[in-house]
């Protein structure tokens, strides 16, 4: 039930069946010989379980007799013929026209459609749209099949929805009453047919609609099983896309019982649906374990009669059995002995069986048992709990990696790479060394390559480090070029990691640029330089090496790179040997010097520097080189500048200040390789992002002494934010999410100023990122945080890319944000991580706990952040929001403040003129006031004011102020340490245009802060 | 979980595609064109798992037609392709002659196999059971 199961193109043709062998039956092989000789393909769309005939005689097109029959639709056979039948793309553009003009006359006509017409007419637009051309029509006659009591009828619409369905709010009203209805019917194929399209459109408004039923249905006892099978895979989809519309409180136990089921396809789809939950609340759904345990305890020690309908080839539930097995591996090992025993059991059993004869010769038999197998060690290795297990995992993966299917082969060498990090086996997977460099040598696949080479690199240690890595750089000189740059940097990791002498590094790095210089990147040969520069104990044989390495006639740049940088640090530790005299030496290097980029022989004009200061006999002859016009007039500025400079320095500096400024370069600092750090990167992104981390050790200290310690906001909400209900549901009033919409402004249609005029912000606004800081805020930031000092949602950002909306609410001294991030381009976005940052000591005054998002946004779809905030005490300055993204393969940063001002948390307060009065005098001292006096930006508008007065949180007071068009407000600032009672008096001035703004709170720089935020807004 | 689900000729022309995460249509065409690519330039004696991207292909190939399933990580490679041959194995049950077949039908035993990218039927009776009874509609 994907979001476009149904528009799945199907492209379809009659072909004749496949028949069920391995090897081709004449049938299947008549079958694709059709499928190829058909030029074109004809599009059909898709249909779904008990539809009558009409969508499935589309695809049988070709014999129109069997179309004519029942209510097969003959004006819709009629006009796809047609499209078939168009020579040309033009042809086929005239005629989808005209067919649509006919289309919308007969919706527009007078006389109203039967249902037959309706499906028929729709069933042309759906099948239009498969075609590829845009239908922006007909949603309603669709809608209204879905009330029809015809299967094929209702079907149609269902389908028409499901494929063209946008957030159309007025639609899915009527939609979302259909789905009702059938829902209710208790007919099982109506029900079906609704619970698919909730699943296949899974918008929030359904979610909101219907998350709180499918529960019901899915544990009913008068459920039909497969009613139960969809109703859980909705729930799944419902859950994966709006999580906080699925409380699963109640149910929890009941659907974890699904897993008991008499029906293997309940349990079949149950289990899908409980890995996904579990994995989110584990401790919820830790009951799971035991009856996951029992059941698949039930299946393996079955004969493989017992699940008659579930056997495939004499293996009993081969796929419940490894969604169980994968079910468990959310999981620690069971805690109840007796669980864990009858699981061991269960483990030991599948192990056992791998040994047994096979029941059947087929090699269908043995996949399906292989399956479970591999799943069974994934879980053992997951476990790494028992080292029996382990290492019997180990030796039956052993076998595996001697077999003749390569599919096996495969598998086991990546089962084995992560066997291979547990202390238990490392030394099991050890013994199979020889096998592993043999399948790097001899495997034909290149993917069976690349597991033997990953698992060389996950099996090394001292004890055979030089044997891997020999073989690995030997591997490395026929390897797939899409492979060398991992091979390369894992070389070079294990030299480094495993070197005793570092000789051998040396050598090995060298080699490594020798045999793919082109695939050695500059973290490679970085890294070289500072381990030799860090030991000393190396650098005279490093300098010989190099030396050696750069006689060859042709050598690699990157090998030019390393070797100018050593013999300028350590020509001299060789230049006794006459062989390689200093001259000798400079001679060599300057002989690649005119082959080499410009970056290199900068690199080699620093070297000749070194070389005047630790050899002044060669000053001579490099002072020419400098001094020649190809250098000091070079087009380049770097290297001309470089040559002025150098040559002007061994002009003038005396030796001794030559020797200070040329002095053999410090050892790095130590710190951690940055190739690890690359092959990482390589790997995939990082998970946890450094700011996050570090907010998450701080947020803990509060430095108002008064006050008890503040819980630690992040890992458990404080016992307020639970009495508000916020975590456990949303309130009624949560912004819709359009499904695939870009069109954000819609979320926000229900606001006045809901459609800003924000212009596009010039792609500049975007800062390239540092390494590890968020940039400052871009330069709009204030004043987009300013439209939303007295509002709550709207768009809070947006450029050629990207837009942020936000909507959010506040009660007392709590709030919850919804951030909605839209990719406007067609291209997705990675590594998408938006993250909350509060600068300075805010981290103290305002708690903000974030759920991160998917770090992928798909071109044209939304993704939304709920954000829980929560006030501490008071602040001035709000949190910044750093976007960072990768878009089109170059990282995008930004950084906003997030429209979160210490006035969000106002609590109006009313009062009667006496006590204002009274309070006003009372925040008499000078500095609880806090007045300005400025020009009106807006228009004058009473009404205007007071929505603003009141979108800012203050109560209006009336009768108070004795001048009737000024304005008076009063409310506390609600903060979790303390409260600050506010007031406030706005007099306007309409002949001068200005006002006059007081604050008066009971703390002083809230006073001023609030005057100053207010005062942006008239 | 499973990502999409491809039958593809030999010529490269897609037969049925149905993406359980979605895919925007243009880059569906790029997607399965390097799809029967990677698995065409394949011997026998290669492997029937592919790195593609951030996840994996697994394939099967009957005669001139592929059925290659995308998926992540989440998924036991052993256990979908043998999940392949089921299916069409029950094509096979249904289609009992040489008939033509229509690929709606193929979708309806599919989408009885496969729901939301997960596997959730695999007893054939129960996967066909939907398609007797709209067979038995249709000759009433």
């Amino acid at each position: 039930m994907g979001s476009q199961r149904a528009v799945a193109a199907a492209r379809g043709a009659e072909v004749d069946t496949p028949r069920s062998t391995d090897s081709p039956s004449p049938a299947l092989q008549q079958a694709t010989l059709r499928l190829s000789q058909r030029c074109r393909p004809l599009p059909v769309p898709h249909s779904r379980p008990f539809e009558g005939g009409s969508i499935r005689r589309l695809a049988n097109l070709q014999s129109p007799e069997k179309v004519s029959k029942g209510d097969g639709m003959r004006g819709l056979a009629v006009f796809i013929s047609d499209i078939r039948n168009c020579k040309s793309k033009e042809a086929e553009i005239k005629r989808i026209n005209k067919e649509l003009a006919n289309i919308r006359s007969k919706f527009k006509g007078d006389k109203a459609l039967d249902g037959y017409s309706k499906k028929k007419y729709v069933c042309k637009l759906l099948f239009i749209f498969l075609l590829g051309h845009d239908i922006d029509f007909g949603h309603m006659e669709a809608v209204n099949l879905l009330s029809s009591n015809k299967y094929t009828e209702k079907q149609i619409g269902y389908l028409f929805i499901s494929v063209l369905v946008n957030s159309n709010s007025e639609l899915i009203r009527l939609i979302n009453n259909a789905i009702k209805n059938d829902l209710a019917s208790r007919n099982p194929t109506f029900m079906c047919l609704a619970l698919h399209c909730i699943a296949n459109v899974g918008s929030r408004e359904m979610g909101e609609a219907f998350a709180a039923d499918i529960p019901r249905i899915l544990v009913a006892g008068d459920s039909m099983d497969s009613v139960k099978q969809s109703a859980a895979l909705c729930l799944l989809r419902l859950y994966k896309a709006s999580p906080d519309l699925v409380p699963m409180g109640e149910w929890t136990a009941r659907v974890v019982h699904l897993l008991n089921d008499q029906h293997m396809g309940v349990v079949t789809a149950a289990v899908s649906l409980i890995t996904c939950l579990c994995k989110k609340n584990p401790d919820d759904f830790k009951t799971c374990i035991s009856l996951a345990v029992s059941r698949l305890s039930r299946i393996v020690s079955s004969a493989s009669t017992d699940l008659q309908d579930y056997t495939y080839y004499f293996v009993p539930a081969p796929w419940l059995s490894v969604k169980l097995l994968r079910l468990l591996q959310c999981y620690p090992p069971p805690e109840d002995a007796a669980v864990k025993g009858r699981l061991v059991e269960c483990l030991e059993t599948v192990l056992n069986k791998a040994q047994e004869p096979p029941k059947s010769k087929k090699v269908q038999h043995s996949n399906a048992k292989n399956a479970i197998l591999f799943e069974t060690i994934s879980l053992i290795i997951h476990y790494d709990s028992e080292p029996n297990l382990l290492v019997r995992a180990c030796n039956q993966l052993g076998q595996f990696l001697q077999h003749r299917e390569t599919n096996l082969r495969y598998l086991a060498l990546e089962s084995m790479c992560t066997l291979a990090s547990s202390e238990f086996s490392h030394e099991a997977v050890k013994t199979h060394i020889d096998t592993v460099i043999n399948a790097l040598k001899t495997e034909r696949d290149v993917s069976v390559r690349q597991r033997a080479a990953d698992l060389l690199y996950a099996m090394c240690d001292r004890s055979n480090a030089k044997q891997i890595v020999s073989e690995m750089l030997r591997y490395l000189e026929t390897a797939d070029y899409a492979i060398r740059e991992e091979i390369v940097l894992k070389v070079a990791i294990l030299a480094e990691k495993y070197a005793v002498d570092y000789s051998w590094y040396v050598d090995t790095i060298l080699n490594l640029i020798r045999i793919a210089g082109d695939y050695v990147s500059e973290e490679v040969w970085y890294r070289v330089l500072q381990i030799v520069t860090n030991r000393d104990d190396v650098q005279g044989y490093a300098a010989k090496t190099v030396f050696e390495a750069l006689q060859a006639p042709a050598c690699h740049e990157n090998m030019v790179k390393v070797g100018g940088y050593i013999l300028g640090e350590f020509g001299n530790l060789i230049a006794g040997d006459p062989r390689s005299s200093p001259p000798v030496q400079f001679s060599l290097l300057h002989s690649k010097f005119h082959l080499c980029s410009v970056a290199t022989r900068a690199l080699l004009l620093s070297t000749y520097i070194k070389f005047i200061n630790l050899f002044p006999e060669t000053k001579a002859t490099i002072q020419g080189v400098l001094r020649a016009g190809s250098q000091l007039r070079n087009a380049d500025v770097e290297l001309q500048q470089r040559a002025v400079e150098y040559l002007t320095l061994s002009s003038v500096a005396s030796t001794d200040v030559l020797a200070t400024v040329l002095e053999e370069m410090p050892p790095f600092p130590e710190r951690e390789s940055s190739i690890l750090a690359k092959l990482k990167r390589k790997k995939g992104p990082g998970a946890a992002s450094a700011l996050d981390d570090s907010r998450r050790d701080t947020s803990n200290s509060d430095i108002n002494g008064g006050v008890e310690p503040t819980p630690s906001t992040v890992s458990t909400p404080s016992p307020s934010a639970d009495l508000l209900g916020l975590r456990a549901a949303p309130p009624p009033a949560a912004p819709p999410v359009p499904v695939g919409g870009n069109l954000l402004v819609d979320v926000f249609s229900d606001g006045p100023t809901a459609q800003p005029s924000l212009g596009p912000t010039p792609e500049e606004a975007f800062l390239s990122p540092g390494p590890e800081d968020i940039g400052p805020p871009i330069p709009e930031a204030d004043e987009l945080l300013n439209k939303f000092v007295c509002k709550n949602s709207g768009v809070l950002f947006e450029n050629q890319l990207l837009q942020i909306g936000v909507k959010s609410e506040f009660r007392q001294n709590l709030g919850r944000m919804y951030l909605f991030y839209g990719n406007k381009t067609s291209v997705q976005f990675q590594s998408f991580s938006p993250t909350v940052v509060h600068p300075g000591d805010l981290q103290n005054q305002l708690a903000v706990q974030t759920k991160r998002v998917a770090a992928q946004v798909d071109g044209g779809a939304q993704v939304q952040q709920v954000l829980n905030i929560e006030c501490l005490r008071d602040f001035l300055t709000p949190p910044l929001l750093s976007v960072r993204f990768r878009y089109g393969g170059t990282a995008q940063s930004l950084t906003l403040k997030l429209p979160v001002t210490i006035n969000k948390f106002f609590q109006p307060t009313e009062m009667a003129a006496q006590d204002f009065f009274q309070r006003w005098k009372q925040l008499s001292l000078p500095l609880q006031e806090a007045q300005k006096i400025f020009k009106a930006n807006h228009p004058m508008d009473a009404e205007v004011t007071k929505a603003k007065l009141l979108g800012f949180g203050s109560a209006l007071l009336d009768n108070v102020d004795p001048n009737p068009e000024n304005f008076v407000g009063a409310g506390i600032i609600q903060t979790k340490a303390l409260q600050v009672g506010c007031l406030l008096r706005l007099e306007p001035n309409v002949q001068a245009q200005m006002y006059r703004l007081t604050l008066r709170t009971s703390k002083e720089p809230v006073s001023r802060h609030l005057c100053e935020l207010l005062a942006q807004q008239f | 979980m499973i990502k999409f689900f491809l039958m593809v000729n030999k010529q490269g022309q897609t037969r049925l595609s149905k993406y359980y995460e979605h895919v925007e249509i243009n880059k569906r065409t790029v997607l399965e064109t390097e799809v029967i690519k990677s698995c065409l330039s394949r011997s026998s004696e290669q492997c029937s798992f592919i790195e593609y991207k951030d996840f994996k292909l697994i394939y099967r190939q009957y005669a001139a037609l592929f059925i290659v399933v995308g998926v992540n990580d989440t998924e036991n490679e052993m256990a979908v392709y043998e999940f392949i041959h089921n299916f069409v194995e029950v094509l096979d049950e249904y289609f009992s002659r040489v008939i033509m077949f229509n690929l709606d039908k193929v979708h309806i035993i599919l989408d009885e196999m496969l729901l939301n990218g997960c596997i959730v039927e695999t007893n054939r009776a129960r996967i066909l059971a939907p398609l007797l009874i709209l067979d038995k509609m249709s000759e009433s």
